[in-house]
Formats: structure tokens, sequence, C-alpha cells
């Protein structure tokens, strides 16, 4: 067959961009990990602090990544927290409970949030802290729960949207056997196709924190900064993981600190390629249980 | 067999409770979901209704004399999504296809184009910050001796924003092209024709809507990002001359102008970045739900 130029510049650009586009991803975090990888260790979280005491809080750490990966940690489960519960009820309602008219008003509202920018998020947070100021609580201010509360907005959509999936790919079979058993509706639900589900759903709440751990946008607006230490209680101040590497990348006044930056950059790369790793295996595990019984 | 699943109605006995909780957390998210957009709204209006000089409506971003115009960076991220979508949206499509369309049937062959794909999915979960972090330190300094300038451009974070919404572009397009090319797949090889060739003549004209909604979810991807521009391109407030000057997006502008401070008019300006980025946000995902091409 005779081909046409388009034809033929398609075939190449298609090379090229398999070729280009590996490369580059392989060529900046080549570049990030050589040079965040040697300066990971004791030093890198510690600082000169001893790490038992910096551990159990008995002596502050001035020079390492400690208060920032505590933070993020906090920050994490807090988010959960919070999000955990609307966030699956939310899944669990469209994929079981809600007429067609509701799937559609809420799926749609799911939808938009999930396509939200993170920022808009953050701006809400801030938003809200300026109203509290204007009226009931004139001291209010930006921290913790706060932030965490705002992520839980941005992670709800994907937690919803995973607990949906899970649900719809729990086999009919099930569904039709509980039937024909006689169980209520809320007893199958609740007993048989969320245990059947849960593994999916387990899945999207890790793919959730994935998602708290490596966002910016929203902590800049509701309390994250450089200098905190560890958070001081739920409305306290907080470092995080991502916050500091922004802040090194425009404010490193020397190369120990920029090496900083490149093992906290190094080190929530790793945390974000193992989330995810632990999300794939266990959708994998899930989708073979029931793969063939539908 | 599906009727009987359907007309499958409890008897109003056991475990009430359980279902009312469920709703109550319907509730609580809707609860968020609507503060959201009413707090947004109710902060923008203001500013909105105001206008006149010196509002958010005008080209001049300057604090100090009073002026605070976000339409520069209006234009800047419209700008800056653009560039990126052109450029991720082709190599999207173009790697997406080389996926899709193994030539020789060799293991090595197989074996790379797993590897490809696999990359591709570890690139969605790469937080912006790193991507922002890493090519501070390496793109930059490349553009900066390679084709002038100071580094931190329109191109720099163009490109940044490109390999950031790969990704979703490839998925997007794998999960509507994929079934496709399978069903034509066998009437294309007995004409002797290449997976390729299938491709390109045949299920890249007939799938219009999917190669849409994989631009429109790539364009809401990038204006919403923050840390990229913010870090990459630059943040002068005004047009840019070339794709070497530097931009500032309504993201980045956001996230400038609460660290700074400033107060005042210039939280007007902020408020009314936000609802910018609602609006954008909300066009596209309607866009999308019309076209139905979601993943």
């Amino acid at each position: 067959m005779k081909h046409s130029i388009p034809f033929l510049c398609f075939r190449l650009l298609t090379g090229f961009s398999a070729a280009l586009v590996p490369t580059m991803v392989c060529v900046l975090m080549g570049y990030l990990l050589m040079r965040g990888v040697p300066v990971m260790g004791k030093e890198l979280l510690f600082g000169s602090t001893p790490p038992l005491d910096a551990v159990f809080g008995r002596a502050p750490v001035w020079d390492g990544l400690w208060p920032a990966c505590v933070g993020t940690f906090w920050l994490v489960v807090l988010t959960m927290l919070l999000a955990l519960f609307p966030g699956t009820g939310c899944g669990i309602f469209l994929a079981e409970l809600a007429s067609p008219l509701q799937k559609k008003i809420l799926g749609a509202a799911v939808d938009m949030l999930a396509g939200m920018p993170s920022i808009v998020m953050g701006l809400f947070g801030f938003m809200l802290i300026l109203l509290l100021r204007h009226t009931i609580l004139p001291d209010a201010n930006t921290g913790l729960l706060l932030a965490a509360g705002c992520l839980a907005l941005l992670v709800l959509p994907v937690l919803a949207a995973s607990t949906r999936e899970a649900m719809n790919a729990v086999p009919r079979s099930l569904r039709l056997a509980a039937a024909a058993s006689g169980f209520s509706r809320s007893q199958a639900l609740f007993h048989l196709f969320l245990p059947a589900a849960a593994k999916g759903i387990l899945g999207g709440v890790v793919l959730a924190v994935g998602r708290a751990a490596e966002d910016t946008a929203v902590i800049l607006f509701t309390g994250v900064v450089a200098n905190a230490g560890l958070p001081a209680g739920l409305f306290g101040k907080f470092e995080a993981l991502s916050f500091d590497i922004y802040y090194v990348s425009s404010q490193y006044q020397n190369q120990q600190e920029l090496l900083h930056g490149f093992g906290a950059a190094a080190l929530l790369l790793g945390i974000s390629c193992l989330l995810l790793a632990i999300a794939r295996l266990l959708e994998g595990s899930f989708r073979r249980k029931w793969q063939g019984k539908a | 067999m599906r009727n009987a699943v359907e007309s499958f109605r409890p008897e109003r006995r056991n475990g009430e409770a359980g279902l009312a909780v469920i709703h109550v957390s319907v509730a609580l998210a809707a609860a968020g979901m609507v503060l959201l957009f009413l707090m947004v709204v109710a902060f923008a209006l203001p500013a909105f209704l105001q206008g006149g000089g010196g509002g958010p409506f005008s080209w001049s971003w300057a604090p100090g004399k009073g002026e605070f115009g976000i339409l520069p960076m209006v234009a800047g991220s419209v700008l800056m999504a653009v560039l990126a979508v052109v450029s991720g949206w082709t190599l999207g499509l173009c790697l997406c296809c080389w996926l899709l369309a193994p030539d020789r049937s060799g293991k090595g062959d197989v074996l790379l184009r797993n590897l490809v794909g696999g990359m591709v999915r570890v690139m969605t979960a790469i937080p912006t910050v790193v991507y922002g972090f890493a090519a501070v330190f390496l793109l930059t300094p490349v553009i900066r001796s390679g084709l002038g300038g100071s580094g931190f451009s329109w191109l720099t974070a163009a490109i940044m924003l490109s390999l950031l919404i790969l990704p979703t572009v490839v998925l997007v397009l794998q999960a509507g092209l994929g079934p496709r090319l399978e069903s034509v797949r066998l009437a294309g090889a007995a004409a002797g024709l290449t997976r390729l060739e299938l491709l390109w003549y045949l299920v890249l004209p007939s799938s219009r809507s999917t190669l849409i909604s994989a631009a429109v979810l790539g364009f809401g991807r990038a204006v919403g990002d923050t840390m990229l521009p913010l870090m990459l391109a630059g943040n002068a407030p005004v047009m840019p001359e070339t794709l070497l000057s530097s931009l500032r997006t309504l993201t980045a502008h956001m996230a400038l102008v609460t660290s700074n401070e400033v107060g005042g008019a210039a939280y007007d300006s902020l408020f009314m970045a936000g609802l910018f980025l609602l609006l954008i946000n909300g066009i596209v995902s309607l866009a999308i739900r019309r076209m139905g091409g979601r993943s």
C-alpha cells in the first residue's frame, strides 16, 4: 500500500513521541534522584538532632525534614478522617441508592468537584477564615484543621468515584443471591456488597492519600509555613513536605538547603510512587477476585 | 434476571439506620460542595458588580498605583493552557497510537510498550511540585543558555504542563480508541492493514468526540495547575510578547497575592480570579458531560 505524506509524518511522530516522553521523564526524575538519593539518611530527616529525641518531640529539629514529614502525616490523617465518611458515602449512594435524577445531579456535582483546580479549594478555606474573622471569631487563623478540611474537599471526588466503581464491579450474581435469600436492602449492602467491594474502596483511599500528600496549592492558602517545627495543634501552623520543596526552589540560600530540597523532592516522589503501587496492587487483587464471576 | 434484581425492593424492617448514615454522609458532602460554590461566588460578586477604573477588569496590575486589573492574568492562563494542550495533546495522541499499534509482534516490542505504558501510569502519581522542582534546576538553565532570556518563561512552564497533562490525555484516548480499534482489527487484518494504518484511516476520523474530550480535559487540568506556572513562568503581570517572555497565570497570581498579603482591593482581584477559575472549570466539565467522554 502506498502511503500519503500525512500518514508517514504521523508514523514518524508516533515513534518520536514514544521516544521523547519517556526520555524527558527519565531525565528529569533521574536527575532528581541522582542528586536527592545520596543525601537521604538520618541527616536529611533530623539534621544534627539525635533521632530518638526528635521522634519523641524532646528536642526540636532545625535543619531536617522531620517536622515537614510529621506535618504532612497529620495533614493526611486529618484529611482522610474528614473525607472518608462523606466520600465513600457518596460513592455508595451513587452506586446503590440514588434515583436516576439524583444520580445525574450528584454525579455532575462530583465530576465538577473532581475537575476543580486545587487552588480554588485553598481559596475557599481562605475565604472561610476571612468570613469568621469578620463575624464571630475575630482571631480565627489558618491552620492544620482548615487545611485538612479543604484537602478533604479535594479528595472527596477521588473517593466517591473509586467507591462507585468498586460497588459497580460487585458481580450481579451476588446481588441476585442476596435478593433470593431475602436480605433487606441495607442488610445486603452492609453485610455483602460493602465487604465484597472493600478492596476496591481501599485502593481508592490509598489514591486519595496520595493526592492529599502531594498537593501544594491548597495548603499554600491555609496555613502552611516554612519554619513551624512540629504542628502545635489542630489550629496551629504546620510544615509540609510539598511546601518545603517549593520553598527551597524559590528561597534557597546555600548548597546545603538546595540539597535538602532535592532530598525532600526525592522523598515525596518515592512516597507518591509507593502509594500508587499499593493502590494498583489492591485494585488488581480486587479485579482478580471477581473476574469472570459477573 | 435483570428484572429480578431491579424489582428487588426491601421490606422496611432491618438496618434502616445504616441507610440513614449514608444519606447523612451524602448530605455532608453536598453541603461542602454547595458552601464552596456559594462562598466563591459571594466573595467575588461585589468586585464583579463594582467595575470601573482600577477594578479587576483592566489590563494593568500595579498595586502601588491602585490598579488591580487581572485581565493580563486571564489571558496568561488561557495562553499557557492553549500552548500546553497543543503540545501535550499532540504528544499524547501520538504516544497513545504508538502504544495501541505494535508494528512487530516480537517479545521485546511488547515488553517495551508495556514499559512505556506503565511509565505513563506512574506519571499520574508524580507530584506537580516535584516536576516543578526538577524543571527549575534542569530545564530552565537549558532554555536560558539555548534560547536566551531568563529561562523562566511561557515556554518552560508550557513544556512541563504538557508533560503534566499527558497521562490524562493518553488514558482518556486509550479508553476511547482502544475498543474501537479492536472492533475493526479483524476486518483490517483481512484487508492487509496494520494497526497504525487502521488508526489513521479509520479510527481517528471517527472518534472526534474522544479526541475533543481528551483535549478539553487536558485544558482543564492545565488551567487549574498552580505550582508549575508559579515556579517556572516568571510571573510578570503583563502580556507575553514571545514564547520566551515571562507571564503570570490566574493560579500563580492567586498564590502570589495571598503570600504578599497586600489586602483590600488586591483581595478583590483574588476572589475574581477564583470565580474565573470556577467558571472555566464549570464550562469544561459541562462540555465533557455533554460529549459523554469522561473516562
